[in-house]
């Protein structure tokens, strides 16, 4: 199998609980315990101003906010992929988080579109997550 | 209560190229005749805030061309709302009745700059490499959308267009044509060249729908102000009293948090929220406006500032500007300094300068380009990062 050459995340340590978990194919957000709210990217506090969390799984659904196509790649590794997608996706349960919509040509990508996450294992400690169309 | 606060001498360089010219050399320049119009020397100052955003003199060097007293000084950076945030420093401190004279200086050497920030992907190497936390996560710029200026307000434009319709290349060039047309009685202005509406559209593309002539343009220029305490101004001559330009409010604000906006900009939100707190403040409205200063840093910034300052009703801006309404004869003008498009944008010089073109109005001492009339004016300028800085000016009674 060829080396992975694209960029591959830093991970601090308040992060590092949603990559153990993608790594388990399952997504989970913190989410607040004072107010309930789930956020992302990890931050030491609520925007209510708590720092109780727990770790609590998604649904991993939403629909697209967002998005962009790439045709002229960040380095040759992506470039073979172009062009492909980038997207804002509204999580069912408010945030937003950004990936790739796969699984469908990217001019079928539109605003609003229903996504569901599906997960990559890039090399044996890193899992990602992308989107794919869901009817 | 805190005590209120004014303006007592206010004044701006010529905005343009000044190759002759460091940035010290126009603080001081600034400096010196806002003292003047005030009718104070340095003596009697407080306080000073300093702001020069992109560098190459402090407050401490500005005390050494006018004067060193010995007073605090408050070196101030706040991208695009660094002059209005020097001089709502020295509010605060006349404010809070620590002193009873303030000097806010802002001064920029900005010619030839060419596009403001973005440019990160320039840096990229064919192979990644992470370095420390903020590291690993490549730069967007280039890769999702652009950071580059002129693409941020070209989008913000756009995005206006797309909510409430009505909007066209055209729409956006007119809004250019006028503030280029209102500089033509601006001796200190850049530009002060009338431009066809054919010109502008026919410039240089610089993001869509911005042309070059729809963008501000990069000058040097250095202002200055001198702010009284309320007690202290009762104590001075009729003169000063009658020149005097109250501050009827101060505002900064920065983003609330929302969904999203820890990568995107958003200078609807900050701007709106400023306004209501500047009109809170002052107990006036939009309507009480004789006439406004806003940061036309883009003719398409220009159209949504018209609703976020509460100038028209909610999506209405296209509607407002095609009544003819922001031209200098119409019921609510708005830039008739020339704007950032027109006057220039030497930035950290910017929230003074148009505190400056507010004031020389209220005062009747504003020339060709007098407003006739003129009680009550708003001063708005952004910062991308995100901050918004608003002063609302009322005429002396004295």
């Amino acid at each position: 199998m060829a080396a992975y050459e694209k960029f591959v995340p830093e991970i601090p340590p308040l992060h590092e609980p949603f990559w153990a978990a993608l790594r388990q194919h399952r997504v989970e957000l913190q989410q607040c315990r004072r107010c309930g709210q789930f956020r992302f990217v990890p931050s030491e506090l609520c925007p209510c101003g708590s720092p109780e969390y727990s770790w609590a799984p998604i649904a991993g659904t939403g629909e697209v906010y967002t998005y962009t196509i790439v045709h002229r790649a960040p380095t040759p590794a992506y470039q073979q992929d172009a062009p492909y997608v980038i997207a804002h996706v509204t999580m069912d349960e408010g945030p937003r988080m950004i990936s790739n919509v796969v699984g469908c040509d990217p001019s079928d990508v539109f605003i609003g579109m229903p996504v569901e996450i599906v997960f990559d294992d890039v090399t044996p400690e890193l899992t990602l997550y992308r989107f794919r169309p869901r009817s | 209560m805190a005590e209120n606060a004014w303006i007592l001498g206010i004044n701006m360089t010529k905005f343009g190229k000044h190759p002759d010219k460091d940035a010290l050399d126009l603080a001081s320049e600034a400096a010196l005749a806002a003292l003047k119009d005030a009718g104070v020397t340095m003596k009697d100052i407080g306080v000073l805030a300093y702001g020069n955003l992109m560098g190459g003199s402090s407050g401490q060097m500005l005390q050494k061309q006018i004067g060193q007293t010995g007073i605090p000084v408050f070196n101030v950076a706040n991208a695009c709302a660094t002059g209005a945030t020097a001089l709502r420093t020295v509010i605060l401190a006349v404010k809070a009745g620590e002193v009873d004279f303030g000097l806010a200086v802002g001064v920029e050497k900005l010619s030839g700059a060419g596009l403001l920030a973005g440019g990160t992907r320039k840096e990229d190497e064919p192979t990644w490499t992470p370095h420390g936390r903020f590291g690993a996560v490549a730069a967007i710029d280039g890769r999702i959308g652009t950071e580059t200026m002129p693409g941020v307000f070209a989008q913000i434009g756009m995005e206006y267009g797309y909510k409430y319709g009505g909007t066209s290349f055209e729409l956006f060039a007119r809004i250019a044509e006028k503030n280029h047309a209102h500089s033509t009685l601006n001796p200190l202005a850049t530009y002060s060249k009338r431009m066809s509406l054919e010109e502008i559209m026919n410039d240089v593309m610089i993001a869509y729908p911005n042309t070059r002539p729809m963008c501000s343009a990069n000058c040097d220029g250095a202002a200055a102000a001198v702010v009284v305490s309320d007690s202290k101004l009762k104590t001075l001559s009729l003169e000063q009293r009658r020149r005097a330009v109250k501050i009827a409010a101060s505002v900064l604000t920065t983003d609330p948090w929302e969904e999203g906006c820890q990568v995107l900009p958003n200078v609807n939100t900050v701007t709106r929220n400023g306004a209501r707190q500047a009109y809170e403040t002052a107990g006036i409205g939009p309507e009480d406006l004789d006439l406004v200063e806003l940061h036309d840093c883009f003719a398409t910034a220009e159209l949504v500032h018209y609703d976020n300052l509460m100038l028209c009703e909610p999506g209405g801006a296209v509607d407002f500007f095609n009544s003819g309404a922001p031209w200098r004869d119409g019921r609510m003008p708005v830039n008739v300094s020339g704007g950032l498009e027109s006057k220039g944008h030497p930035i950290a010089a910017t929230g003074i300068a148009n505190v400056w073109e507010i004031c020389h109005h209220l005062r009747g001492e504003a020339g060709d380009r007098q407003i006739p009339g003129a009680k009550v004016g708003l001063a708005h300028v952004i910062g991308l990062g995100s901050t918004c800085g608003i002063h609302i000016l009322e005429k002396s009674a004295a």
